[in-house]
């Protein structure tokens, strides 16, 4: 593809040599043909990026599983409250006595089903996969900066998952406090049953999953910023590139503060310390905990909380960016003010977290100064939509899969992300504060948008992932099925949050004014159910493609990234040559050329007189 | 037995489904077709359901919102309320003008763009005026919104409360609220969990005078247009008191006191009418997850005129008294 490829490289990358042997041309010419062929080096403990990808991703969907048939349980007991059902007593067993769910279980089903999504799917599936696989490849380096620490960071991942999965079957039942976990409820067993092992169990798998995050997010950015590939400037990565690394940082930023925040939780649990806990009187006593703050756990909570939403949406964001560009066969439009409004969301992201604390009795002021920042977000993420509809504007759209869910994140990041306006305006949270409203829009804008970006991914880069191509047509089904089935669910729950019902209620019997909810309740769950079928689709698509599907060709989508010089069997290395060099920016669709290719590879040169469009 | 032959139903049911998907295959590759001739039929077909999901999702939007106006809360009863309202109501206003524009524009490109071979796209990498026009008006739009927010917010949450307000403690615990009245000092007695006791459940200090005339109840009663301010309190865990008619709301945290104020201007009698509804009553409900059986937590409230406010107080013992007995 490149002439000058063999003649430039050798020479261009003695300055890396000396910075990251490891992966040194020199030690891949003498290593680099010894390919790992046990089936335990190859497939299990396996320091090949492209393999633990595929290792998270495929974790992520059985977590991902699990926590979607939760929520078709607890749909159940909220569409049809006290009606008995034989799945329920098949799955459930002593938790749904006579084929109804207990209330103890609702509340320890709702804890785990926010945790596994958020946490296991939303950040371990999302970023473990998609940063995995792409990081190395779309900058052009052999593998992560440490295969092992990324080895690490997987089976960190997988051992805290499988106690998240344990932890539902102790005795006294899962975690029950919400996925947030606020003491003093999940600090004293005495207020819960699933305040004892299981929350012990909770806090044991969070902690390390943090581990597995932060390893991850060392490698990813120690990656970015050292192992670029000749050529590859800052502005000549791709969107997806940017928002992994920004979102890696916002990772290492937060999430240490998170396990502070659980530590001084443990203590608390387990030591008899005061840090979240104060003036408590409980089964017939008073406790002896004194001078303690349940208000400072949540700040420390959100202070992790709310980088975690961006944590889990700006890779979606990125994901969608290069599946619009490249289906649209046009430029991402505005790419400059793309990156910018990255940075300024991860930068913003860290001071609005009192927005979640409106009402906790903080200072009224402070709060002010946290509706302000809150808002100021909209700006960088009105930018984003609109340089997405520049960019559909005279484009010239494949409606693959991938692109189609693409549009999917677009829809529904327009749709929470403005009734996050509503949610940030700190009087109006007075009356909405816990309603469903909120439950209506964090699924929207970051449970739908983040999870229809972790399928445009899967669509578009199973090829790269398994050299074979998803089944299209079960594709469409899968989308269609789904986006209809999100709207359904989540659109009626901002309407039942205006009337004021709170969220984790087991039902609504005790309170008259909202008994005429229920039709409304049981066409959501009617939704919900239609939705988890359909995902049903695409598991089935994912599984029978890996063995059955379709051979991939070396660039199926007609990419101008760097991952589709690769050869489509996986190599570890992934060029079977030297790396590529790269000439121009990421998204040279549609330029006016006169030739008939409506893309340009990064790989080749500029012309003489062509100017790279990125303007580096 | 069972959940082993609901494995097999299923083990059997994805095999059958795979075989299918194999014969489909098997049948394509007997008259193949031109792959992209294939994308490009399913592209125009798409297409076509994009624009229909469009309409589909308005029609839904506005039937949903249409059969459901009779459901959403009354008109509030309390004067901060009205205000967040009024508010609330610009603010949909201003999100509803962009939620259409923007689905709109989205769908519709999605449609009219469609892959056409032989085309190419529009070469169109960046725009510095729009991309200043549109960073300019929603910023100038926020900045609106959020001028507007923080004066209400300000007059809701900022202001001290008034000096004739009312002062009524509410204190939670698993799974009950009481409310304390302050009696006529209006002035709450010092109270203490190390206190509590079966026949003090507040820890009220008997010791502290102005605990004297203060009143316990289960019952929350207000007078008509008469501030009040909310003083909140927790035996246990966090809870969160919810007066979703007054548009109040504020959690009660142990180890510490919260506050609310707020004048109800609409007595139970009136709310009746406005909602035709001749069982209406106000409540305080839980909203902050406290346990198994938060979703019961709940307190009667109950607005009246200050002659029937007054009638009722009379009634009710005093702390000093109740102790005393």
């Amino acid at each position: 593809m490149n002439p000058h490829q063999d003649a430039t490289s050798g020479h261009e990358h003695d300055h890396n040599d000396q910075e990251v042997n490891h992966w040194s041309e020199a030690w891949w010419k003498h290593h680099g043909t010894h390919q790992p062929h046990s089936f335990w080096t190859k497939y299990v403990f396996s320091q090949d990026h492209k393999m633990i990808s595929k290792q998270f991703l495929i974790t992520a969907i059985v977590m991902g599983v699990v926590a979607m048939s939760l929520s078709t349980f607890f749909r159940l007991q909220l569409g049809f409250p006290g009606q008995s059902f034989k799945i329920l007593e098949f799955f459930l067993g002593k938790w749904a006595p006579d084929g109804v769910m207990s209330p103890d279980f609702y509340l320890s089903a709702i804890t785990i089903h926010g945790t596994i999504m958020v946490f296991f799917v939303l950040t371990g599936g999302l970023s473990g996969t998609f940063s995995n696989l792409l990081i190395p490849l779309q900058v052009g380096a052999r593998d992560m900066a440490s295969g092992f620490l990324n080895m690490l960071s997987y089976w960190f991942f997988l051992v805290s998952s499988i106690i998240m999965l344990l932890s539902l079957f102790v005795e006294g039942g899962a975690a029950s406090s919400g996925w947030t976990v606020y003491p003093p409820l999940s600090a004293l067993p005495q207020a819960i049953s699933g305040s004892g092992l299981g929350m012990t169990l909770w806090l044991v798998s969070m902690v390390l999953f943090i581990v597995s995050a932060l390893l991850g997010g060392i490698n990813y950015v120690t990656t970015v910023f050292n192992l670029r590939t000749a050529g590859m400037t800052m502005w000549r990565l791709p969107l997806t590139v940017w928002s992994f690394t920004v979102t890696a940082i916002l990772g290492i930023l937060s999430f240490p503060v998170l396990v502070g925040c659980m530590l001084l939780l443990i203590f608390d649990r387990g030591l008899g310390t005061s840090f979240y806990l104060s003036d408590i009187y409980m089964g017939g006593q008073a406790l002896h905990y004194s001078g303690g703050s349940p208000i400072l756990f949540q700040h420390l909570f959100w202070f992790l909380g709310h980088p975690e939403v961006y944590i889990v949406l700006l890779p979606a964001l990125g994901l969608t960016s290069e599946v619009i560009s490249t289906n649209a066969r046009k430029p991402i439009f505005g790419y400059k003010a793309m990156v910018y409004s990255i940075l300024c969301i991860g930068f913003l992201s860290f001071i609005v977290w009192g927005h979640h604390m409106f009402i906790t009795g903080m200072s009224p002021f402070l709060g002010s100064v946290f509706v302000f920042t809150t808002l100021l977000i909209a700006i960088p993420s009105a930018v984003k939509v609109f340089a997405y509809l520049a960019t559909l504007w005279k484009a010239n759209i494949q409606l693959t899969p991938a692109m189609l869910c693409a549009i999917g994140v677009v829809s529904f990041f327009i749709s929470g992300g403005i009734t996050g306006l509503i949610l940030a305006n700190s009087a109006l949270d007075i009356n909405l504060h816990d309603t469903y409203f909120v439950v209506a829009h964090f699924h929207i804008v970051m449970g739908s948008s983040a999870i229809f970006g972790m399928f445009a991914g899967v669509y578009h880069w199973f090829p790269k992932m398994f050299g074979k191509m998803m089944n299209r047509k079960l594709g469409y089904a899968h989308f269609w099925l789904t986006i209809i089935s999100v709207y359904g669910v989540f659109f009626p729950m901002h309407l039942i949050g205006l009337s004021g019902v709170p969220r984790r209620y087991y039902n609504n019997e005790s309170f008259a004014i909202f008994d005429q909810l229920n039709g409304v309740n049981a066409v959501i769950s009617l939704f919900a159910f239609l939705g988890a079928i359909a995902q049903f689709i695409f598991i089935f698509n994912f599984f029978y493609s890996i063995f059955r599907g379709k051979k991939a060709t070396q660039n199926p989508w007609k990419s101008t990234t760097l991952e589709w010089t690769t050869p489509v069997e996986a190599y570890h290395g992934n060029w079977t040559g030297a790396i590529p060099e790269v000439h121009r920016w990421p998204y040279d669709y549609g330029k006016p050329n006169g030739k008939e290719e409506d893309f340009i590879p990064q790989t080749l040169p500029l012309e003489e007189g062509e100017v790279d469009a990125g303007g580096h | 037995m069972t959940t082993f032959l609901v494995g097999l139903v299923i083990i059997l049911v994805v095999i059958i489904v795979a075989r299918i998907m194999r014969i489909l295959e098997l049948t394509e590759e007997l008259c193949p077709q031109d792959d992209a001739q294939e994308q490009q039929k399913e592209n125009n077909w798409n297409a076509k359901i994009l624009l229909a999901f469009l309409v589909l999702m308005f029609s839904y939007v506005a039937y949903e919102s249409f059969n459901y106006i009779k459901f959403l809360l009354p008109v509030s009863a309390s004067k901060e309320g009205v205000i967040s309202d009024k508010m609330l109501w610009i603010n949909f206003g201003v999100i509803g003008i962009v939620f259409v524009f923007t689905q709109i524009l989205l769908f519709w490109f999605g449609y009219s763009y469609v892959y056409k071979k032989g085309k190419k796209a529009f070469f169109f990498t960046h725009n510095n005026k729009l991309e200043f026009y549109w960073t300019l008006i929603p910023t100038i739009v926020l900045l609106g919104l959020i001028g507007y927010g923080l004066k209400v917010w300000n007059d809701i949450m900022l202001k001290p409360a008034p000096d004739n307000a009312k002062v009524i403690e509410i204190y939670a615990r698993q799974f009950d609220f009481t409310a304390r009245y302050a009696g006529n000092d209006n002035k709450l007695g010092y109270a203490y969990y190390k206190l509590i006791d079966g026949t003090n459940r507040l820890g009220v200090d008997a010791t502290d005078v102005t605990s004297h005339d203060d009143i316990l109840s289960t019952e929350l009663h207000l007078p008509v247009n008469q501030p009040i301010l909310l003083k909140m309190r927790s035996q246990d865990v966090i809870h969160s008191a919810y007066l979703p008619e007054f548009r109040v709301q504020m959690n009660n945290v142990p180890g510490m006191t919260t506050q609310f104020c707020f004048t109800p201007t609409i007595t139970t009698e009136e709310m009746q009418k406005i909602t035709k509804n001749p069982k209406f009553e106000y409540i305080m409900i839980c909203n902050k997850i406290c346990g198994a059986a938060h979703f019961t937590m709940k307190m009667h409230v109950v607005v009246e005129t200050p002659e029937q406010y007054n009638e009722w107080l009379s009634k009710q013992q005093t702390f000093i008294a109740s102790m005393t007995k």
